[in-house]
């Protein structure tokens, strides 16, 4: 660990501290295989630069949740990347781009049974790579929206084949977007609340 | 071309975790606190202080959105680590802010912030976290803000 001084340590520009008044926070988890677009999206969202947190997968960590055997003995970095609105005075929002292999998320204690909800990006030409994370939320509860990230040189499926390839309920929003845009990352952002809210009208929200 | 299929699970049998407690102010106490500050207040060993596991069990429930705040200006006493804490945390950060600019894993930071507010020298605010009975205004809220991107 090379920590020495506190002097040299870098914080939040003034422009990015929180007021005083922030009470609490909440998050979202954005979440799919590698490449699918998970720090594009946090990134053309955040209102600030998106920063790293990191956590270092120990040889008591592994195993826990590991059933993939082999190289557990090498310890891993595992890297997540954040960024952060501020919604009001009182009340912040995270998001968290999580890394897509199973064996990770266990290394963040409650990152997604405390999440609000989910995104789960996909991307049309390597679908799968998302399927294990779907298929961990369903278990922990967590709703979630899928968003399809259009990359130019994937195949385009109508969002009812997806519905049926993905095995997701009517009622689970699937969306196009562009992780790259603002405007687009926010429509994605905002379906998933107008899910939630819809859960909590019907009192399915657990 | 057909997609590949998926085929989907259901929710777990076990009790889903409880949304974590807010963390007590000067909370659970641990007995970690040797080597942590050796003479002239310069931490003895660092490394010592970050293994993790050490403190296990008297962890502070912290999540990666909890805020924590100063509550209290760095002494001549206080660890550099401690020091910078205090110095990010003169307005309210999460923990997930704190791991990222102090460049310390999240389970390090947890151990670090736990000694912390045992010696009150910080504030924890707990998130919200999604729950059975859900808060409506806050849902509502969170579309408030966003709607203003
Ligand atoms: N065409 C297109 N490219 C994207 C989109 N989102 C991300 N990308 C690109 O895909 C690559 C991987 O994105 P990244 O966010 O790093 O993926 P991550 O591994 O999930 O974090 C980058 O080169 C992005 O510029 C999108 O919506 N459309
Ligand atoms: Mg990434």
């Amino acid at each position: 660990m090379d920590f020495k001084s506190s002097d040299t340590v870098p914080g939040p520009r003034t422009e990015d501290h929180l007021p005083h008044t922030a009470q609490a926070a909440v998050k979202i988890v954005i979440v799919g295989g590698f490449g699918v677009g998970k720090t594009t999206m946090v990134g053309s969202v955040s209102e600030i630069k998106p920063l790293t947190t990191e956590e270092t997968m120990t040889q008591a960590g592994v195993g826990v949740d590991d059933d993939y055997g082999s190289d557990s003995k090498t310890a891993t970095t595992v890297a997540m990347d954040f960024g952060r609105i501020s919604i009001t005075d009182q009340l912040v929002l995270y998001l968290f781009g999580t890394p897509g292999q199973e064996r990770f998320w266990f290394l963040w204690n409650g990152l997604f049974e405390g999440a609000l909800g989910a995104v789960v990006l996909v991307d049309t030409r390597r679908l799968e790579v998302s399927f294990d994370v779907m298929g961990r939320l369903e278990e922990c509860g967590v709703p979630f929206v899928v968003a399809v990230n259009t990359f130019p040189d994937g195949p385009r499926y109508p969002i009812p084949e997806l519905r049926t390839a993905l095995d997701l309920s009517e009622e689970i929003p699937i969306l196009e977007c562009d992780a790259r845009r603002r405007a687009s990352s926010k429509e994605v952002l905002m379906t998933l609340m107008r899910f939630l809210h819809s859960l909590a009208m019907t009192g399915q929200l657990t | 071309m057909t997609p590949p299929q998926r085929k989907r699970r259901s929710p777990r049998e076990e009790p889903s975790p409880q949304p974590q407690p807010a963390p007590q102010e000067g909370g659970a106490g641990n007995d970690a606190t040797d080597g942590t500050q050796g003479k002239d207040g310069k931490p003895s060993n660092p490394e010592r202080l970050f293994v993790i596991g050490e403190v296990d069990g008297d962890r502070a429930e912290l999540d990666l959105v909890t805020l924590i705040v100063a509550r209290a200006e760095p002494k001549p006493s206080t660890s550099p680590e401690q020091a910078a804490v205090l110095r990010l945390c003169a307005a309210p950060l999460s923990v997930a802010e704190l791991s990222a600019y102090l460049s310390l894993p999240f389970s390090v930071i947890t151990v670090l912030l736990t000694e912390m507010l045992t010696a009150e020298l910080v504030q924890a605010r707990a998130p919200v976290v999604r729950q059975a009975l859900p808060d409506r205004s806050i849902l509502e809220a969170v579309m408030h803000g966003l709607q203003k991107l």
